[in-house]
Formats: C-alpha cells, sequence, structure tokens
C-alpha cells in the first residue's frame, strides 16, 4: 500500500486538508500536494493506461518527465485532457479523470492486447491490414484509430473559458532552472549588475538539493536556498517567476517562457496560462537532469518508480509508495532513496546494485542502517499484475535465472541521470557522449550561436553534466559570470559557496538487466511505458534495416508519447547501438524540438480570439455602417458592408434597390479602405513609370489617370488611379486587398534595386475616409453641400481639385468606377463620418442610397470594368484584358515588360476578355468553363474560356459575365457551352464586356 | 524478401519474430550504375520504383546523405488531395492520389492511405468563388470533389465553429477521397520494393559535386566516393539549388522553413482533413490521435529546418478560432522542413542543361500528395525522354512565361 506518512513532507502543508476527486472517488490530501502525491498518499497506485496493450500504469516520476500519470483533469469548459498528475498542484474541488480504459480502470477491456503482445510488435500493422483494401478504411483504421489517442477530446461545443496572455521581455542574462544552480548562475550574473531573468517551472525553487542533502557553505541546501532567494530578491536587476517554465529556445535568444499562473486555483480572476516571449543576451540552462529506468522485465508494474522520485515522495510529501520498496540501482545515487526510506521507518529488503563491487560511502551507511545489498545482481523479472508483489533477484551476468524471490511492494530504479538538454539543443547546441556518466552532456565549443557569431546559451549544473554538488556550484557560478562578463557586465572576482556532499563511485552503464536477458524478459523490458516499446522492438527494427535513430523511434514510436522520451530515449538508444554494433554517439540522438513539454494551445493564442482573434480595421463610418444595419463582408482585416437590407427584404432585393436607386438618382459608398500611398521626391515619377504600365511622370498636376501595375513576371497584380498632387507628389490609389502589398512592393524596389532614387513612399490608407458620390444626381447633391466648384467645367473627368464641401476640408476626384458621374471625395479620417452624414442629409430629398461591394460589383461588371482578382488570378496580363491602350509604348522599361515579351505571353492564342451574354437570360455559375472538342493527353476535357465574373444585373434585367476565352474578342456572337455542376451545360453567347452605355456618357457628364 | 501480411506477422510471433529479414539491403556502391537518383526522399524512391517496375531498368543507385525518407518526406502532415484548378497540376496529383489508393496492395506494405476526405473552406466571397471555379475545373478534369454547403461542412466536421465571429464559414471544396497517408511508410514502403528489384540505397552518401563532360553527365562525386552513371535524377527537394550548382546550372527556386506541431493524442474526434486558408492553417486528426497543424511558411529563405515561433502562433490561433476545443489542448512538439518554392508555386519535372541529368523538385509545401504521381512521370520522362503528365512542368516554362499558377484562391479583395 501507498500511504501518507505521519510526519514530514517539507512542501505540503498538514493544517490544510483538501478534498478532491479521482474517477469519482472522494480523496483527501495537503495543500502543497501534488495531484500524484495525493493520490499515492490515498493508495492510488494504479493511475492509467498503456497506449497500445492498455497495460495499468502507475505514476513513475515525480516531475515533468512522467509518462504514465495523465489524467483529464476538470469539467466543462475547464476540462482538460493528458494533464500530468506530478506537475498538476492540488487544490480543493479538483476532479480528475483515468484515461484510455474501457470500461473502468480497474476493468479494461482493452487490456486483451497485452495477450497479443507477440503479434503486435514493432510496426506490425505496416505489416497487415493489407489485404482486402476496403477493409483497411471501414474496418482495421477505425478500430486502430478508437483504440489509439490517449484522453477525451474536450467538448467541441463548450468554449474554454479561461483567458491567456502574452508578455514580453527583454533581459541580458536568462537562467532557465531554478535549483542550486540556477539559483547560483542568477547571483553570480545578477552581482555584476546585468539585468536578470529566472524562471522555474515548478512552485517552488531550490530543486533535487533540498531532497538529495549535503550541505552548501556548511548548512542543509534548504537553508543556502532560502538565503540565496533572499539575496537575490533584494536586488532590483533580478526577476524571479515560478510556476513559469522554459518551453523551446529559438534563434537570436529569442526564448519562450510558458507560465502556469492560475492552474492551481481554477477560475479567479486574471489569465490562466501566460507565454512569455523573452529577448535575452544570453541563456543559462540549469534545467537539472532526469533519471533514467532500468530495462528489465516487468519494469513497468505500477510500484516501479524511479528511485529520485520515490525520495522526493518522501521527504517532499511525506509519502511512502510501500512498506517495502527494493532499490535497484546501477549507481551510488539511489543509495540515497533507500538511506531515506529507512530513516522514515520504511522497510528496504534489499539494494540491487548492478555493479560487482558496489558503491562508496553511501552504500556503507545504507549498510550501517542494516540494510542488505546486493551486489552484481540484478532483477530477472517484477512480480505482480496491477501492483508490485515482489522482484526475482538474478545475477547480472547471464540469462536471467532465479537467485530468491523477494517480496515488496514498490521498487526504486536508478540507471543514472541524464542531464536535460532539450532546451540547449533546440538552437543548434550539439552533444557529446560522456562515457563515464553513460549521457549526452552539451559540447561548450558547440552551442547555440546568436547573431553576434557568440556562443548565446550556457548550460551549468546537473544539466551541463556535474553530479557532485561543489562541482554544480562552481559551474553554474562560472556560468552566470561568463554570461554576465560576455554582456559587458564584470561580476566580483568572488569564490562559489562550498557545496559538500558523499563521494561516490563511478556508475555502470547498463542497458538491460540482466546482461543476456532472454526473449521472453527482453519483450517484456519497457522502454517508452506510455507508447509500449520494449527492448525487443528495438532489435527488431534494427534487425530489419530501421538503423538510423529516426528510423527506429518511428519505427517502434519510442519517444513520441507525450513525453518525449524523457525516460526512454538514452535507453533505447543503448539497445539500438547494441544491436547495430556501434558505439552510442555514432549512433546520435533523435532531435530535440520544442516545447520541453507541452504547452497549452491557449497560451500560445493568447488574447487573439473571438472579434480580436485578427485585428478588425474599422473605417471612420463603420459605426454608421453597423447602426444602419449593414451586412458585412470580411475583406483582409476590414470589414465592408455588402449591402444595407431594408425591413423584409433578402440580400439580392437589397443590392438590386441599391443599383438602381445609384444608377436613376443617386448612391453612396464608404471607400475608405481603398489604399493611398502617396509618392514624393524628386523621382517620384520615373519611380511610378517603373512600376505602372502607364506612363506616369508625364501626367499634369490636378490630373488622375488610371494605372496598372505588373510583377516582375509580367502579370497584373493591380490597379487604380494614380493622382498627380504636385510636381513632386503623386497619390497612387490601390484596390483594398493591396495597399499594404503594394506598399511593401515599393519599398522593396526601392530598398533594394533603386537605393539612390529619390522617392519617399508613405501609406496613408487610415489617415483618410473617402466617400464615393455616384448617380446622375451627385453633383446636385455635392452642390446643396457647397464651398468648391465641382461643375464639369471647373472638375472635369479625371481631375481632381481641393476645397471644401459642406464646411469640411476635402479633396475631390472626378472618377469612376461605375460608369456614373461620380466623385471620390477624401477628407481626413476624423471628418469622415460627419461628411457621410451630410452627404445623407444633403441627398435625402434624391432619394440617396449607401450601398455595398456587391452594388460595386455588378455596376462595375455592367460597365465591363475589370476587378482585380477577379478577371485576374496571377496568370492574366493586362494585354488579355483588352488594357493594351494602359501599356505605354513609349517607355523603355517597366516592372513586367520584359517577361510579357515571352513567347507564351505574345502568342495571338490566348484567352481574352468578352462579356458572355446566356442565351436564356439566366446567371452563369461562378468559375464555369467553355467545353471545347476532345480530351488532352492526360485524359482531360479541354476548354476554351472561363467565367471571370457573373451577376444579375438589375440594369438590365438578365443575367450578365464577363470571361476570358481563346481569342475571344474575335468571336463576338458564338455561342459557348459552359460547365453547370448543377445540370445541364449551359449556353453562352459571346459579346462585348461593356453592357452598360458603352460610349461613356454618363460618367462623362 | 518476405510477404507481409497477417498470416506472416502471426507465423512469426510463434518463432520470437527471429523470420523477419532487412526491409532493404544493405548496399556498398558499386562503380557505375545505368541511373542514379540524388535523395531517398519520397520522390526519388517513388522514381527509382517505376524505373524499375514501369522500364525494367533496375541497375539504379539511390543516394541520400542522411536517412531514407529523413527530409520532408518524413517531416509533412501527409494531407493527399488533388483538388487542383490547373489541368496539369490536376493531372498529376489525381494520378498520385490514384496510385494512393492501391500503393498498400502494389508494395505490399501498409501506407495506412486513409482517404476520410478532405475539405477547403471558403470564409470569403473571393474563396467561395475561387473554389466553386476549381469544382467547375476538377469536373473536367476527372477529379471527384464537390462545393458543399456550411451545413454539411459541420456534418462531416462537428468540432468545427462555423459561425465566424470574424470569418464565418460560407462552403467548402469537398473531395471525398483526398486523405492522409503515414509518410515514413510511403517511404520504407517503396524502399523496401527498391531494394527486392535489386537497387542499391546508399544512406549516409551526400552527393559532393556532379562530374560532367561535353555538356553530359558521367557520374557523382560523393561522401562514399566517386560513381559513375549514364542519367541522374536530382530530386532533393530543399536543396536543389545546391545541386544544381554542382552540375552547373542555375534554378528559379527558393527555400524557406514550413513548419508544423501536433497536439498531444486525444480520442478520434475529427474525421476529414480541413483547410482553411482564409485564417491560414488547417488541421486532421492521426492514427496515433494528434491533432496534426500546419500553416505557412517563414518570411524569409534558410536551411536550417528550424522556424520561428511567430509562425506557429499564427497557426494555433487560426485553428482555435475554427476549432475552439483546441485551445484545451496542448502543442505536443514543433518541427520544420525546408520546401523549394518555385515563382509559380508549381514543381519543376524536366531535363537540364546538362545531357542526362533530369530534375524533380519545386514541390514546395505540397508534394507528399504527389509521390507516386511525381515517381510515375519522372520515371517515364528519364528512361523514355518525354512524359505527358510531366509535359508542362518543363523549365522551359519560365522562359516562355507559361506559369502553372495555383495560388489563384489564395488572389486579392477588391
Ligand atoms: C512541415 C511540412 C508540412 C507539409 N505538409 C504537406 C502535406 O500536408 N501534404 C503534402 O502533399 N505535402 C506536404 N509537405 C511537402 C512535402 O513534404 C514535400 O513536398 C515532399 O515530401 C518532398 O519530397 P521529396 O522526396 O522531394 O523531398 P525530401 O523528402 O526532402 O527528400 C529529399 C532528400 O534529398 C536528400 N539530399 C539533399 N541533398 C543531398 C545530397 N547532396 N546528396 C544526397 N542526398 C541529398 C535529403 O537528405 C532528403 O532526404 C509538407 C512539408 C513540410 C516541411
Amino acid at each position: 500500500m501507498s500511504t501518507r506518512l505521519v510526519s514530514g513532507g517539507r512542501l505540503i502543508d498538514r493544517t490544510k486538508p483538501i478534498t478532491f476527486r479521482f474517477n469519482g472517488k472522494r480523496l483527501k490530501g495537503h495543500a502543497g500536494d501534488t495531484l500524484a502525491s495525493a493520490l499515492l498518499a490515498s493508495d492510488q497506485m494504479l493511475v492509467g493506461r498503456s497506449f497500445k496493450y492498455h497495460r495499468p500504469r502507475g505514476i513513475v516520476a515525480s516531475g515533468a518527465e512522467e509518462p504514465n500519470a495523465l489524467v483529464g483533469l476538470g469539467e466543462g469548459a475547464r476540462f482538460e485532457p493528458n494533464q500530468r498528475a506530478t506537475t498538476t498542484e492540488l487544490f480543493e474541488g479538483l476532479t480528475a479523470q483515468s484515461q484510455n480504459h474501457w470500461p473502468s480502470l480497474d476493468f479494461d477491456i482493452g487490456a486483451v492486447n497485452t495477450h497479443f503482445a507477440r503479434f503486435l510488435t514493432a510496426g506490425f500493422y505496416y505489416k497487415m491490414f493489407i489485404h482486402p483494401r476496403p477493409l483497411w478504411k471501414h474496418v482495421y483504421e477505425p478500430f486502430i484509430r478508437q483504440s489509439a489517442g490517449l484522453g477525451k477530446a474536450p467538448d467541441a461545443e463548450t468554449k474554454d473559458s479561461d483567458r491567456y496572455e502574452h508578455f514580453y521581455a527583454f533581459t541580458d542574462v536568462l537562467v532557465i532552472g531554478g535549483g542550486v544552480a540556477g539559483l547560483q548562475a542568477a547571483l553570480a550574473a545578477g552581482r555584476s549588475g546585468a539585468k536578470v531573468m529566472l524562471i522555474e517551472q515548478t512552485a517552488h525553487l531550490g530543486g533535487r538539493a533540498p531532497v538529495d542533502g549535503g550541505t552548501i557553505d556548511g548548512q542543509e541546501p534548504g537553508a543556502w536556498v532560502d538565503q540565496t532567494l533572499a539575496a537575490l530578491n533584494a536586488m532590483p536587476n533580478v526577476t524571479i517567476r515560478a510556476r513559469t517554465m522554459g518551453a523551446g529556445i529559438y534563434d537570436h535568444g529569442y526564448v519562450l517562457g510558458y507560465e502556469r499562473v492560475a492552474d492551481e486555483r481554477p477560475g479567479t480572476d486574471g489569465p490562466r496560462h501566460r507565454l512569455w516571449k523573452i529577448r535575452a543576451g544570453r541563456v543559462i540552462t540549469a534545467t537539472g537532469a532526469i533519471e533514467r529506468p532500468i530495462s528489465f522485465a516487468g519494469n513497468d508494474i505500477p510500484g516501479v518508480m524511479l528511485a529520485g522520485a520515490v525520495r522526493d515522495y518522501v521527504v517532499n510529501y511525506g509519502v511512502s509508495v510501500g512498506d517495502r520498496t527494493v532499490v535497484v540501482t546501477n549507481n551510488d545515487d539511489a543509495y540515497r532513496t533507500a538511506i531515506v526510506l529507512a530513516k522514515a521507518g520504511l522497510s528496504v529488503p534489499c539494494i540491487i546494485d548492478a555493479r560487482p563491487l558496489g558503491g562508496g560511502a553511501l552504500m556503507e551507511e545504507a549498510k550501517a542502517l542494516g540494510i542488505r545489498v546486493e551486489t552484481g545482481r540484478g532483477i530477472a523479472k517484477v512480480l505482480g499484475g496491477k501492483r508490485v508483489t515482489g522482484v526475482v533477484l538474478c545475477n547480472m551476468v547471464g540469462e536471467g535465472a532465479l537467485v530468491e524471490e523477494i517480496a515488496c511492494e514498490a521498487v526504486a530504479m536508478s540507471g543514472g541521470w541524464s542531464p536535460v538538454v532539450h532546451l540547449w539543443s533546440h538552437c543548434g547546441g550539439k552533444l557529446t557522449w560522456d562515457a563515464d556518466q553513460a549521457a549526452f552532456r552539451p559540447d561548450a565549443t558547440r552551442a547555440p550561436i546568436g547573431a553576434d557569431g557568440q556562443a548565446n546559451v550556457l548550460a551549468a549544473g546537473a544539466a551541463n553534466g556535474f553530479g557532485r554538488l561543489q562541482n554544480v556550484l562552481q559551474d553554474a557560478d562560472v556560468a552566470g559570470k561568463m554570461a554576465a562578463h560576455a554582456l559587458g557586465f564584470d561580476a566580483p572576482k568572488d569564490a562559489p559557496p562550498m557545496g559538500e556532499d558523499a563521494a561516490v563511485k563511478p556508475l555502470m552503464p547498463v542497458w538491460l538487466m540482466p546482461q543476456s536477458a532472454h526473449y521472453g524478459l527482453r519483450m517484456k523490458a519497457w522502454l517508452d511505458y506510455q507508447n509500449d516499446v520494449k527492448v525487443s522492438d528495438v532489435q527488431l527494427a534494427a534487425r530489419e534495416g530501421y538503423e538510423s535513430v529516426e528510423h527506429t523511434k518511428r519505427y517502434t514510436t519510442l519517444g513520441m508519447a507525450t513525453d518525449q522520451g524523457k525516460l526512454s530515449n538514452i535507453n533505447g538508444l543503448a539497445i539500438l547501438s547494441d544491436a547495430l554494433g556501434e558505439p552510442i554517439p555514432q549512433v546520435g540522438t533523435t532531435t530535440f524540438r520544442p516545447p520541453y513539454t507541452p504547452i497549452s494551445m491557449g497560451a500560445i493564442a493568447g488574447e487573439a480570439r473571438g472579434e480580436i482573434f485578427q485585428p478588425l480595421r474599422r473605417t471612420p463610418m463603420h459605426g454608421w455602417h453597423e447602426a444602419h444595419g449593414a451586412e458585412w463582408e470580411p475583406v483582409g482585416h476590414w470589414r465592408r458592408p455588402y449591402c444595407f437590407p431594408k425591413a423584409g427584404e433578402d440580400k439580392h432585393a437589397a443590392v438590386a434597390r441599391e443599383i438602381n436607386a445609384t444608377r436613376q438618382s443617386i448612391g453612396m459608398l464608404d471607400a475608405s479602405t481603398l489604399g493611398k500611398i502617396i509618392v514624393k521626391g524628386p523621382d517620384a515619377g520615373k519611380f511610378l513609370d517603373m512600376l505602372y504600365t502607364n506612363m506616369m511622370s508625364t501626367l499634369a498636376p490636378g490630373k488622375c489617370r488610371y494605372g496598372l501595375m505588373c510583377n516582375e513576371n509580367g502579370f497584373l497584380s493591380d490597379d487604380g488611379v494614380v493622382a498627380r498632387i504636385d510636381e513632386d507628389t503623386f497619390l497612387c490609389h490601390t484596390t483594398t486587398g493591396g495597399a499594404d502589398r503594394i506598399h511593401a512592393h515599393m519599398e522593396d524596389w526601392l530598398q533594394c534595386e533603386w537605393w539612390d532614387w529619390k522617392v519617399y513612399t508613405a501609406n496613408v490608407t487610415e489617415q483618410f475616409a473617402q466617400i464615393a458620390v455616384v448617380g446622375p444626381n451627385a453633383r446636385k447633391v455635392l452642390e446643396k453641400l457647397g464651398g468648391m466648384d465641382v461643375s464639369k467645367e471647373a472638375l472635369p473627368f479625371m481631375t481632381w481639385a481641393d476645397g471644401t464641401l459642406g464646411g469640411i476640408k476635402a479633396r475631390v476626384y472626378r472618377i469612376s468606377f461605375s460608369g456614373e458621374l461620380s466623385y471620390e471625395i477624401a477628407v481626413p479620417a476624423n471628418q469622415g463620418l460627419a461628411l457621410w452624414e451630410a452627404l445623407i442629409d444633403a441627398g435625402a430629398e434624391f432619394g440617396i442610397t449607401p450601398y455595398g461591394t456587391e452594388a460595386l460589383h455588378v455596376m462595375r461588371a455592367e460597365k465591363g470594368f475589370i476587378m482585380i482578382g477577379d478577371e485576374t488570378d496571377g496568370t492574366v496580363i493586362p494585354q488579355d484584358l483588352g488594357l493594351g491602350w494602359a501599356i505605354s509604348k513609349k517607355k523603355a522599361d517597366y516592372l513586367g515588360k520584359r517577361a510579357q515579351e515571352r513567347t507564351h505571353m505574345t502568342d495571338p492564342n490566348r484567352w481574352q476578355l468578352v462579356g458572355l451574354e446566356t442565351v436564356d437570360g439566366s446567371v452563369l455559375p461562378d468559375g464555369a468553363l467553355a467545353y471545347a472538342s476532345g480530351k488532352n493527353a492526360n485524359g482531360q476535357r479541354n476548354t476554351q474560356g472561363r467565367v471571370t465574373s457573373t451577376y444579375h444585373s438589375p440594369t438590365l434585367g438578365r443575367g450578365i459575365a464577363m470571361g476570358l476565352v481563346l481569342n475571344g474578342p474575335d468571336r463576338m456572337g458564338e455561342v459557348l457551352h459552359f460547365t453547370n455542376t448543377e445540370g445541364e451545360p449551359i449556353a453562352a453567347k459571346i459579346v462585348s464586356p461593356v453592357f452598360y452605355d458603352p460610349e461613356g456618357e454618363k460618367q462623362n457628364v | 524478401m518476405k510477404r507481409y501480411s497477417a498470416f506472416a506477422v502471426a507465423r512469426e510471433a510463434l518463432r520470437d519474430h527471429t523470420g523477419w529479414g532487412r526491409a532493404w539491403h544493405k548496399a556498398q556502391p558499386k562503380k557505375r550504375y545505368d541511373v542514379i537518383i540524388v535523395g531517398a526522399g519520397g520522390h526519388g524512391l517513388a522514381t527509382a520504383y517505376y524505373l524499375g517496375k514501369n522500364f525494367g531498368i533496375t541497375n539504379v543507385a539511390i543516394l541520400e546523405k542522411g536517412w531514407l525518407g529523413g527530409g520532408n518526406t518524413g517531416r509533412n502532415t501527409t494531407i493527399i488531395r488533388s483538388n487542383y484548378l490547373q489541368d496539369p497540376s490536376a493531372a498529376i496529383y489525381e494520378k498520385a492520389r490514384g496510385l494512393y489508393e492501391t500503393l498498400s496492395q502494389d508494395l505490399n506494405y501498409n501506407v495506412m492511405f486513409s482517404p476520410r476526405g478532405v475539405m477547403m473552406l471558403a470564409q470569403t466571397e473571393h474563396e467561395v468563388r475561387g473554389y466553386q471555379r476549381t469544382a467547375h475545373a476538377n469536373s473536367l478534369q476527372g477529379v471527384e470533389t464537390e462545393f458543399i454547403s456550411p451545413k454539411q461542412v459541420k456534418e462531416l466536421c462537428p468540432i468545427m465553429n462555423i459561425d465566424g465571429p470574424r470569418y464565418p464559414v460560407l462552403g467548402a471544396l469537398w473531395q471525398p477521397r483526398g486523405g492522409t497517408a503515414r509518410h515514413d511508410a510511403v517511404a520504407w514502403g517503396y524502399a523496401r520494393k527498391c531494394s527486392e528489384m535489386g537497387m542499391d540505397i546508399l544512406q549516409k552518401c551526400e552527393v559532393t559535386g556532379v562530374r560532367t563532360e561535353g555538356g553530359k553527365v558521367q557520374g557523382v562525386e560523393t561522401t562514399l566516393g566517386p560513381i559513375d552513371c549514364d542519367k541522374l535524377g536530382l530530386v532533393v527537394a530543399g536543396h536543389s539549388s545546391v545541386l544544381a550548382e554542382q552540375a552547373g546550372f542555375r534554378l528559379p527556386i527558393e527555400s524557406l522553413a514550413l513548419q508544423a506541431l501536433v497536439s498531444e493524442p486525444i480520442k478520434p474526434c475529427m474525421d476529414v482533413v480541413v483547410m482553411a486558408n482564409t485564417v491560414h492553417g488547417y488541421m486532421s486528426q492521426s492514427d496515433k490521435g494528434e491533432m496534426v497543424i500546419g500553416g505557412g511558411t517563414d518570411g524569409f529563405n534558410n536551411y536550417t529546418q528550424r522556424g520561428s515561433f511567430h509562425h506557429i502562433e499564427e497557426t494555433v490561433r487560426a485553428l482555435i478560432e475554427t476549432f475552439p476545443m483546441l485551445s484545451r489542448l496542448k502543442m505536443l512538439r514543433q518541427w520544420g522542413g525546408i520546401v523549394d518554392m518555385t515563382g509559380d508555386r508549381s514543381p519543376i519535372i524536366s531535363s537540364t542543361p546538362v545531357g542526362g541529368i533530369f530534375i524533380n523538385c519545386g514541390w514546395g509545401t505540397g508534394g507528399f500528395k504527389a509521390i507516386p504521381g511525381s515517381g510515375w512521370a519522372m520515371a517515364e520522362l528519364m528512361a523514355k525522354g518525354h512524359s505527358p503528365l510531366a509535359e508542362d512542368f518543363g523549365l522551359n516554362r519560365f522562359v516562355e512565361g507559361r506559369f502553372i499558377d495555383e495560388s489563384v484562391a489564395a488572389g486579392v479583395a477588391h
């Protein structure tokens, strides 16, 4: 039985009981417990089921490396699957459910898989389920999927009720990890005056040292930690954040921190998680080390735990994992566990040490406490099913013949410690194999490199491969000082604190126990507890030629579980290298990728969700539109009114009404989203001549010109009206979607190619509100507002003028995208609404009608004006659209000119712009293609054209369309047949694309 | 080579799996091969396989600088679809998709092709029109697709939020026989068959130089020594420009990091693949239960195979908007691959200025789905000098301006 001891537990507060539920059962714990320690204290040894065989799983570790104890935490909008019990702080009312079993944790049907384990070896599914083909999709795959997966999916219709936020920090030195190494590194760097930030993933600083013992400067490590923390807290240049994990290190000293702000007090104010984006001059990874399990048969039975974890549960939480614990080890450290257990009054029937001569001082101490030590021995197998009942002792050499059965409730194992090198490796830090400790540690000569070409990450302490306290502290001190020094801060030349702990005898690498374990044992010796990968699986992969460590990983799924192989990678690697007969460093590791442990998607997204998931751009008239029932259409980050339906009107009717009103009297459009870019400077004309196909340098001040822009490949990329403001200044209108892109395009050319041209650009899109006043009565309404002469003579078509309208300073352009008499009025953004409302008032007597994007589209199509993104798609050149007139023949060059001279571009047989009229007056489907006869070499139907825009025209009372048709302009009157995904092909006649007022009499008045 | 089947697995189980041989043999380089393929990614291996299978050319070596399948083939999010707009694209992707249907049987290796259906969401009017256009094109190209309503979207994918608020779902282009496959298995399955046909797969064999004489290829320099060949196929994705430079020509290719990520595994909750271009992210659920997520490329060229966090953030944000339940899942792992992008975002399958050298690259962010079709076409091109499927993907299209632009659906809004 695992249970709470009557005394002890440095992290728990026995005066504060906490009630929680596990699988519906009410259990008790204390403040300071983790869910794992509280479960163990309640004798809940079985906490889950493994992935593949549904084997019973118990708690193995006490920290982030835990592979087994994953639970579904919380309920409803706060439910979260796969939460690690060892890193979940206990709180009142916590509810948790175990995962991956049916019908219950204790009785799980899926566990039959374990009896088929012989068949379900590594990669079995690649070799099976091949025939008959249909069964894969309908039977095999659904079955595999159902049995895979761990936790339940959160409910789809319940929205996460928590908040998440992002913080940004800049620091000279970032220390990741708050054990004694991290604290000493922070102290050393902090004393130099550098700005220091220290983050620690757990709620407590101090790390392992207070559990492991020894002394620092003659005090207990715990006392030294308190004292050092006090010193750090007193430094204004040092910040410490607990519950904040270093999740990833990226290029240029960019570090991701993951703070679990309120996981232990759900529902309180403030965010649940906080994502820190930290820029650090130097990063020190003081991330400690993780203990390795040992591969022996039955090492996955609940009750087999890491020796360090067993010690943690006793010392930190006052929890015994069993009355009798067998310790099995290949190093001295595990003796500490035996000593702690014995001192707590618990029984240690035996310490099984694989080393022929056993250990040093700690072994003597254990023996002195009366603990039996067996050297040169191993565990052949663990006895038990859902919990440990004993172990079979055997000799290390040999196949595992029984020496003796030892009864026990728990096994504490230690295969040595591996430095946590994940963060070091994220950004390119390389590792070196330390044969003495049988572990990879950071290679300081091949560290991650920062923007200055210098190493910008340093590892310190146990994370750097040091085991003894003294070495750890010294290493950390040097790291702290070096980091500060590299940034120009000089630390006082003081000595690091003195650490003292027991001298140790060397470890003996043990990758398989016993050394020549037979197949029956090897297929029960687990490497990856969660994914059910065993020694025999890795050996099979090697035999089948999956020799690269990445192949083995992928073939067996070793290390691909939620713990990302924190416990299994090195052990698996060693088995592989043994199978291949290659040394471990030659086989290499798999790649370490962020995050160090999984981080919530919620934290990654931060506050950006719902309405503000992306910035919402609003025109100055946005509120008015909203108040007047606009039907919105997202256009980039803007929202534009699609139309303004009146009560009882559908969208279709609204659009028709808006068009009719505009064509017959007057309409108005919020055109503020159109891009407006100022191009200024002595070379502005020359620059625009390169950018546009047209000649812009000859445009007279006061005049407007419609211009086309092509990309380097000759394809039409944007269009708009350019107005020359004065000799040096142009205002370029772009499409709404094009504003930012075109501005960037301009800057690209100016900065990279024509850096010596005297041109300056500014995107002033949001500085102006722009309103199009459109229709035969447009002039009358403007005259009513008064303030400037808007007559045909004073302000002819394709000119502009500055003045005032209704008392508002305005720039008025005589341009038209509808074919009607039209003015586009630009006013400073803060005057936009006032002008809009003034126009509404002044236009009331003419029935002025605001219209939206759809009416805009239909009216331009009636007039045969092209729309970027409809008539163009990145494959269309201006020549295809009958816009050859807008290409200056006088210019030596413009962007796209050379490209347009290529053979395919000058091919006379291209698809070109025409109008299309269905024979029956219906509306052609969007994107329909015109059939041609026969099929191409790949068996596809040949085509000869396509619909680019298609609408019902209220003006003409019929369907109209624009399209690109092979040699279209030469084929007027011909009838083509178009695809119809809903039924019979549709016949349409090729006509002129200008359906409305072909002579242009209406706009030019 | 031993045939894989449930029966074989059962038999082996009774003798402790001692009877399984190597999936591919361990090879030493010969002095000369008829054909050398550089790059043991999916495209390189498939090229070799169809050279052997369709044309009986088996004196072939496949040279891989790392481990086979370790490039983008082993890093991608495995979406398979063929609902492309332009005819040449639809032809080759549909050929590939068709081959995927029977690939497990063909290779006697379960590649877990799962035609669970792929939907591409339309979240702007512009996208609606774009996908309708694709549906029309597909109907003539023999690609089965359909433009479906928001209601159908929700039925097919209940965990999706179709109501916005920013970009409500207006419909989707649905390809019922698109889906996913197990990426490693595709590489391994091809490798095993290539080996069975007697081809040599040389891993940890980096090509460091290309030998030519009189404008014709002679062989390659490698870290395992020089090897001669009659024909050379360069199929190295993100490193194509490096190899082309060794061979003495230049390519219109940029190399960018593309990233992906997975969540922790959860029980099945999503049976289709969803791509959302407006918000920019896509997601499917793997057979292991992880939500597999991808987004866009980094905005700068590089070769490091790791990307910036910024993109991960954008992608996750977009997907939480689309699938609110994601908020309470955790990201398990992120990674990146170097993708080879052409100016028109379409691949290159082509002869080159050097006689005997052929190139297959430019698959960019979406070439996993094409592997069988691309290998098929490349093999035909290398064996016969001509392939209808590859016809339009020649290098000369950049000279002629005959682009095959697939970025249409991502056009601009007015
Ligand atoms: C994150 C991500 C997600 C993706 N998602 C999808 C998706 O969902 N669907 C889809 O269809 N596609 C997707 N792709 C794209 C797809 O992965 C690639 O297009 C495809 O895998 C390319 O295959 P390949 O064989 O051409 O290249 P690779 O698999 O990269 O193979 C090229 C090989 O060449 C080797 N090589 C390079 N230089 C040399 C040399 N000098 N000597 C010897 N060998 C060399 C490399 O080591 C490598 O193994 C994605 C890509 C990424 C990175």
